[in-house]
């Protein structure tokens, strides 16, 4: 028997009502990957999480349960579970993950800030109020949540006076940038993902990177966003070779992601299949290194560069013993321009001290972003 | 017996719009999920009013990968995510009763 459609979305609809997020997080939870880079409390422009990268652990634990349920005789219980979860968060226990594969998540957004810090782009962070943006219960059609849902989260943006969002994923920049403003009239803000961002004022590479990169492009931000030049012309830009899969751009292949939720199997079908194309485009590159006579492990094996957190968790479940080469695009580019994290920022923050005060006031400014967006 | 109700369209959450579809299968054909159909068959059906089929096609409409693929295809230029989502909105409202 299939998971019950009106359990599932039940579920992660009286969520969003209830807790702000389909799958609630605590504050410490998801604003930990800020702790010590000093991001000031909100300002004109502020880099927005939407919690995504947050929410994929527990998404991947929540997805490897469900997918154990399907079709099994739970399912038909499922509905007692909505009705439990109303009062107790029961989505708090099936989804709780572990606190290493949070930490690389994490890393990931840590890595974002920094880059953003390192092309000069000065930014604030909402903490508590950097909520989730309503994605998935959009596209299930559960409209009646994400409306209210929708207001709660402008409502916090106009708080505090924000006028430029810098967004970290395709589903976020979608939501904000495309789908608040029809449902929330006079919604007027700017946003723009990182990767547009970043390839804008261009990045400067410590160590340039060494082999081939697959791109693997994220429906949302190729076919709603139009953000396809963009990483491609970041990742040259370090040094990587490019390598266009079989399906990329405008023409890439889903991973699957979207269904996970219903019908878990489905999802990991349609992600081994895009896995089996890019291995492909992996193995191609891996004898044209090996043809042009490049030297060294990295160099010959390549990397797929992924730029949306529901990708990379897919994919790289799908990739079973390939899923370490796949690689959030944010990691890549950090590794080449930013090099050893602790060491940069220490470096950054004896650069600040030394700077005259006038100086240092007009970096610490949150809502000065240099060429704004 | 096939009941057609003539007030099905009319009835949709947002404005469903398949008209332009030639029926050439080009999104069928492209579709990564291999449903044959979704989503032509499948808006044929809501075009003329077979809100029974539409009832009974739930988990292909929730099958959706949503990714647009077929969508960069379409000679017609058909909004095929956004009748998706309008078909979704229907389901969940008066099939799942999660409307409120």
């Amino acid at each position: 028997m299939p998971l019950q459609k009106k359990a599932v979305l039940g579920i992660l609809s009286d969520n969003l009502r209830r807790r702000g997020s389909v799958l609630p997080l605590s504050r410490r939870l998801h604003t930990r990957w800020a702790r010590g880079l000093g991001i000031p409390l909100g300002g004109e422009t502020v880099i927005y999480t939407g919690q995504m990268y947050q929410l994929i652990p527990a998404i991947s634990k929540m997805a490897r349960r469900m997918a154990s349920l399907e079709d099994s005789w739970l399912t038909r219980v499922m509905g007692a579970g909505r009705v439990v979860n109303k009062v107790l968060n029961i989505s708090w226990f099936l989804s709780r993950a572990r606190r290493r594969e949070r930490a690389v998540y994490d890393s990931m957004l840590r890595d974002i800030a920094l880059l953003l810090r390192a092309s000069g782009v000065e930014f604030g962070y909402l903490y508590g109020d950097d909520m989730y943006t309503g994605a998935l219960v959009h596209d299930q059609g559960v409209d009646s949540a994400l409306a209210a849902h929708a207001r709660r989260v402008v409502a916090a943006l106009q708080a505090h006076g924000v006028k430029r969002l810098i967004t970290v994923d395709p589903h976020t920049t979608h939501m904000l940038r495309s789908v608040y403003p029809q449902l929330i009239e006079g919604f007027e803000i700017e946003v723009r993902s990182y990767l547009e961002i970043l390839d804008e004022r261009g990045l400067v590479p410590r160590e340039m990177h060494d082999g081939p990169v697959v791109v693997h492009d994220s429906c949302v931000y190729a076919r709603y966003e139009s953000v396809v030049d963009s990483p491609r012309r970041l990742l040259t830009s370090i040094g990587a070779a490019v390598v266009e899969p079989e399906l990329s751009g405008v023409w890439t292949h889903c991973c699957g992601g979207p269904i996970e939720s219903l019908f878990p199997r489905r999802a990991h079908e349609i992600a081994a299949r895009r896995v089996e194309q890019l291995a492909e485009s992996l193995s191609t590159a891996h004898v044209e290194a090996a043809g042009r006579g490049e030297q060294g492990e990295r160099s010959q094996r390549g990397t797929v560069a992924v730029m949306c957190p529901i990708c990379l968790v897919n994919l790289t479940g799908a990739a079973e013993a390939s899923a370490g080469r796949y690689r959030d695009i944010s990691r890549l580019l950090a590794d080449s321009v930013i090099g050893d994290r602790a060491r940069w920022l220490a470096r950054r923050e004896r650069g600040q001290k030394a700077l005259p005060a006038a100086q240092a006031d007009v970096e610490a400014d949150p809502g000065v972003l240099p060429s704004a967006p | 017996m096939i009941r057609v109700d003539e007030e099905f369209l009319g009835s949709l959450d947002g404005p469903f719009d398949a008209a332009a579809c030639m029926s050439c299968g080009v999104c069928t054909a492209l579709c990564p999920m291999e449903i044959g159909s979704l989503p032509r068959e499948l808006f044929r059906h809501a075009i003329l009013g077979l809100a029974e089929r539409i009832r009974q096609q739930e988990d292909t409409i929730f099958s959706c990968l949503l990714c647009r693929s077929c969508e960069a295809s379409c000679p017609a230029e058909v909004p095929i995510t956004e009748n998706v989502r309008i078909l979704r909105r229907h389901l969940v409202k008066h099939q799942l009763g999660l409307g409120e």
